[in-house]
Formats: structure tokens, C-alpha cells, sequence
């Protein structure tokens, strides 16, 4: 009898959360577009004084600003973002997020906006010479990353998921990892910043950022998309993202 | 219906896909580890510190270790727990490669000895001087009277406080994941930038957390219970 009374106590407290979370999700009508990001990222969102600014902040703005909304953008940790943007606290994620089969499940992404890579950082004596010396090896990475994710692959190598991507940075230049696996940018800012590291020739993997959207929100999939569309045509997008990395 | 399913499904995902609970099971072991060892440091940490600090107190002995004590109450109360657990971790083993595990029973222990021993301080003080005097008279020395007079009785009134203190630490272990330990907490946040799904990660974390609670406050009802059975 008291199983059944607790059981039924907790299913309770499950709806009336599920309830909640339903709530927050229809709050819809407002003219500024909230976008969630994670601003500990060069180049693509990073803080400039108390303001989040960067390629993706830019892009963003550019697209709220096609759309004929005003720009708000919350800063949160990254595994965050997917999660405010599928309850509704946000209404689009740019974050240099990579499109991926697993994320597609709980989500939808735009059209992507640019490309990237991960990369592997390794202090300059490292014996890691490619992706393939990894085994083994104890790897920093960024929590919810996609260099976190693809890292699980790699035989017997210890993975360290740390909160931020300098935290990872920093524990490679005290060799308390042997290399970092993060994004191309921000791996050349962080080597930029810090002497004696330096980053692989061959990149671990190649991939699209594009922006996330919740499931249900598809009107605004497609006004943003045709907004990238637009964004791309007048050659605005690359001027952004030139402005922020030097062609090599 | 279509709710249970629903439920089932995430459940599946969150926790039994590509054998998830083992992010849950094994930052379980790691919290436990981590709240057991620092629990025994911040124990003895905190009666040496107390017992110098109430010492000073009552017999004016001790200056130097004393305002060594205060300075250590001071910083280590006047800092939040997770910025002491990244100095220690990227500032005072900055250029050592030293186990995570170790950082985080170091920091906790540090921490929780500062609370610790002021809650050890204040039983102290609370017992009538008269029992230190009786102690005095009967052949008893200092360290004699403290040890075989003092302190019992005085543990027994600060029970329920270090109880307490044991709960706060238990839980303030969930910010380990700032140094990429892979506590309970960070189990739940792996699973949940995993599966971007808040609410089966988070709330499995939580009644984990809620449970090993419970468990622990019936354990001291019992303990303060026998505890009592001298006061007849």
C-alpha cells in the first residue's frame, strides 16, 4: 500500500514539473530575439568589457536585425544552451554548435553559417605528432563539445570535460593533460595567448555551425534561414567573419 | 499512456543507452569517496584548531598557534569553497600533476576544518567551568582534563551541528566538476550535454543526493539516540 502511495506521490511531482516546464515553453509574442550562447569562445562570442560580442553574436544580430527584432543575449554554460532553447527561455542557440546526428534529435539547426574544425593543442616538445598518438593519452576537452563527444572514440584515452576551454588550456600547460581537443578559432587564440603550445597540422574533425532552434518553433526555422539566405547573397556573413579571422 | 511511453523513452536515453548510468554510478563512488576522506581531514583538522583556540581562550597560553588558527578560520570562511578548489587545484599544485581526487579531498577537508572547529570551539566553551576545575583538583592535567572530561561531553552537545556541517559537506562536493572531476553532479551534466534532455539527469542527481541524505540523518538520529542513553 505505501509503495503505491509513494509511486504515486512521484509521478505527481513529474507531472506538475513536465507541467512547468510546458508553461514556460508557450510564452511566445516578443519583439526581441533571445539568443543563448556560451561566451568564453574567441572568435565566435567572447566578452569585449561587459558586452558579448564575436562572430556569432554579429551574425545574430544581423539576422534579428533582417527579421526586425532587437537582439538579447544570454550567456550560459555550453551544455545549457540546447536545453534553455528547447524550453523556450531562449529562442535561438549560436554558439559555434556543430550539426550533429544526436543533437538533430532533440532539436533543429538552420542552414549552416560557416565551417570549422576540432583541433588538437599540444605543448611544442609533445611526442603527439597527428590525432592517431592520442591513445591512450589523457585529453582535455570542453564539456558538450563536439570534440568532447568525438573524443569517447579514442582507445584508451583518458577524456578530462572541463567547464571552460582555457581551464582545459591551462591544465595542458601545467601537464596535467597531454593535449586539448576544441575548435580551430579558439585554439589559435589560446595558443596565441600562451607560449610553448601549438596545434597539429591534421585536424581531428571537420564540420558546420549552424544556429539551433526549438522543434516546435519551425516559423522561426524559416525566417532565419531565409535570413542567412539573404545574409550570404550580400556577402555580409563573410565580411563578419572576416572581420573577426584573418584569411590565412 | 503516451505519457508513461514518453517517460520510459527518455529514461532509456538518459540513462540506459550507450550504458549512461555508469556516468551516475561511478561520480556516485567518486563523491563518496571524495566526501568520506574529507570529512575525516576537516574532523581532525577542526579539533586541533578548536582545541588551540579554546585553550588560548581560557588559559591565555598559545598566542602564536592561536593567530595562526584565526588567520585560517578568517580566509578559509571568507572564501567561496569553489575558489579555494581552483587555487588549490591550478594555483598551489599549478605545476604539479596531481590527482583530482586528492585536490578535492584536500580542498574540502580545508573547508569543511574551518567550520568544524569553530562548532568544536563553541561545545567547549559551553561546558561548565566548574568540570574544569573538578578535573584540575583531582590530579588531572591540562591535556588529561580535555581529553577524559572535556571534549565528551562537549561532543555530545555539538552533535547535531557537526551533523549538519557532514550534510553541507556532502553536498558542496557537487562543485568538483570545476577542476573536471567527475563527481555525481558532473555525472548528471555529462549525461544531460549528452542527451540535452534537464529534467531526467537533473532530478535523478538530485534524489541521489536526497537519498544518501536521508540515509545519513537516519544514521545520526540513531547515533544521538545512544548517545543520550548516558544522560540517565
Amino acid at each position: 500500500m505505501k509503495k503505491s502511495k509513494i509511486l504515486s506521490a512521484v509521478l505527481g511531482a513529474v507531472m506538475f514539473c513536465t507541467a512547468c516546464v510546458s508553461f514556460t515553453g508557450c510564452e511566445a509574442q516578443k519583439k526581441t530575439l533571445v539568443m543563448a550562447t556560451n561566451a568564453e569562445f574567441p572568435p565566435y562570442e567572447f566578452y569585449e568589457g561587459d558586452k558579448v560580442v564575436g562572430i556569432d553574436a554579429e551574425i545574430a544580430a544581423a539576422i534579428a536585425a533582417d527579421m526586425g527584432y532587437t537582439l538579447v543575449i544570454e550567456d550560459m554554460a555550453f551544455d545549457s544552451i540546447i536545453v534553455a532553447v528547447q524550453s523556450g527561455k531562449a529562442d535561438i542557440g549560436a554558439a559555434g554548435m556543430t550539426v550533429s546526428e544526436e543533437r538533430l534529435q532533440s532539436i533543429n539547426f538552420s542552414d549552416p553559417y560557416t565551417t570549422a574544425s576540432q583541433v588538437v593543442i599540444v605543448k611544442e616538445e609533445s611526442t603527439v605528432a597527428s590525432p592517431a598518438d592520442l591513445v591512450g593519452k589523457r585529453v582535455g576537452v570542453q564539456l558538450g563539445t563536439t570534440g568532447d563527444i568525438y573524443s569517447e572514440d579514442i582507445e584508451d584515452a583518458t577524456i578530462e570535460r572541463y567547464n571552460k576551454g582555457f581551464e582545459a588550456v591551462q591544465a595542458l600547460t601545467q601537464d596535467k593533460i597531454d593535449a586539448v581537443i576544441i575548435d580551430r578559432e579558439p585554439a589559435k587564440v589560446f595558443v596565441s595567448q600562451n607560449q610553448g603550445l601549438k596545434i597539429l597540422d591534421e585536424s581531428f574533425t571537420d564540420e558546420e555551425y549552424a544556429i539551433a532552434i526549438a522543434k516546435e518553433n519551425e516559423e522561426l526555422l524559416e525566417k532565419v534561414n531565409e535570413s542567412i539566405r539573404k545574409l550570404k547573397e550580400t556577402g555580409k556573413l563573410q565580411e563578419i567573419i572576416d572581420k573577426y579571422i584573418s584569411a590565412e | 499512456m503516451e505519457f508513461f511511453q514518453n517517460f520510459a523513452d527518455r529514461f532509456y536515453l538518459n540513462f540506459i543507452a550507450e550504458d549512461r548510468w555508469k556516468y551516475i554510478v561511478n561520480g556516485l563512488l567518486t563523491t563518496i569517496e571524495v566526501t568520506a576522506a574529507a570529512l575525516v581531514v576537516g574532523i581532525i583538522l577542526g579539533f586541533i584548531v578548536a582545541i588551540i583556540r579554546a585553550t588560548h581562550d581560557m588559559t591565555g597560553k598559545m598566542k602564536i598557534p592561536n593567530f595562526l588558527c584565526r588567520v585560517y578560520l578568517t580566509v578559509i570562511r571568507g572564501t567561496p569553497v569553489v575558489v579555494q578548489l581552483l587555487i588549490i587545484y591550478f594555483v598551489i599544485f599549478g605545476s604539479v600533476n596531481i590527482e583530482k581526487v586528492v585536490v578535492a579531498i584536500i580542498a574540502f577537508g580545508i573547508n569543511s576544518g574551518a567550520y568544524v572547529a569553530e562548532i568544536v570551539r563553541g561545545g567547549i566553551m559551553s561546558i561548565d567551568k566548574g568540570q574544569f576545575e573538578a578535573g584540575r583538583s583531582l590530579g588531572f592535567n591540562y591535556a588529561q582534563t580535555m581529553i577524559y572530561i572535556i571534549v565528551p561531553q562537549a561532543f555530545k552537545n555539538i552533535f547535531p551541528a557537526l551533523c549538519n556541517e557532514f550534510i553541507v559537506l556532502l553536498k558542496e562536493t557537487s562543485v568538483s566538476g570545476y577542476i573536471a572531476m567527475q563527481d555525481l553532479t558532473k555525472g548528471g551534466d555529462i549525461i544531460r550535454s549528452r542527451t540535452y534532455d534537464a529534467f531526467m539527469p537533473l532530478v535523478a542527481v538530485a534524489l541521489i543526493y536526497l537519498a544518501m541524505v536521508m540515509l545519513l540523518e537516519f544514521a545520526f538520529n540513531r547515533l544521538e539516540r545512544k548517545m543520550r542513553n548516558s544522560d540517565h
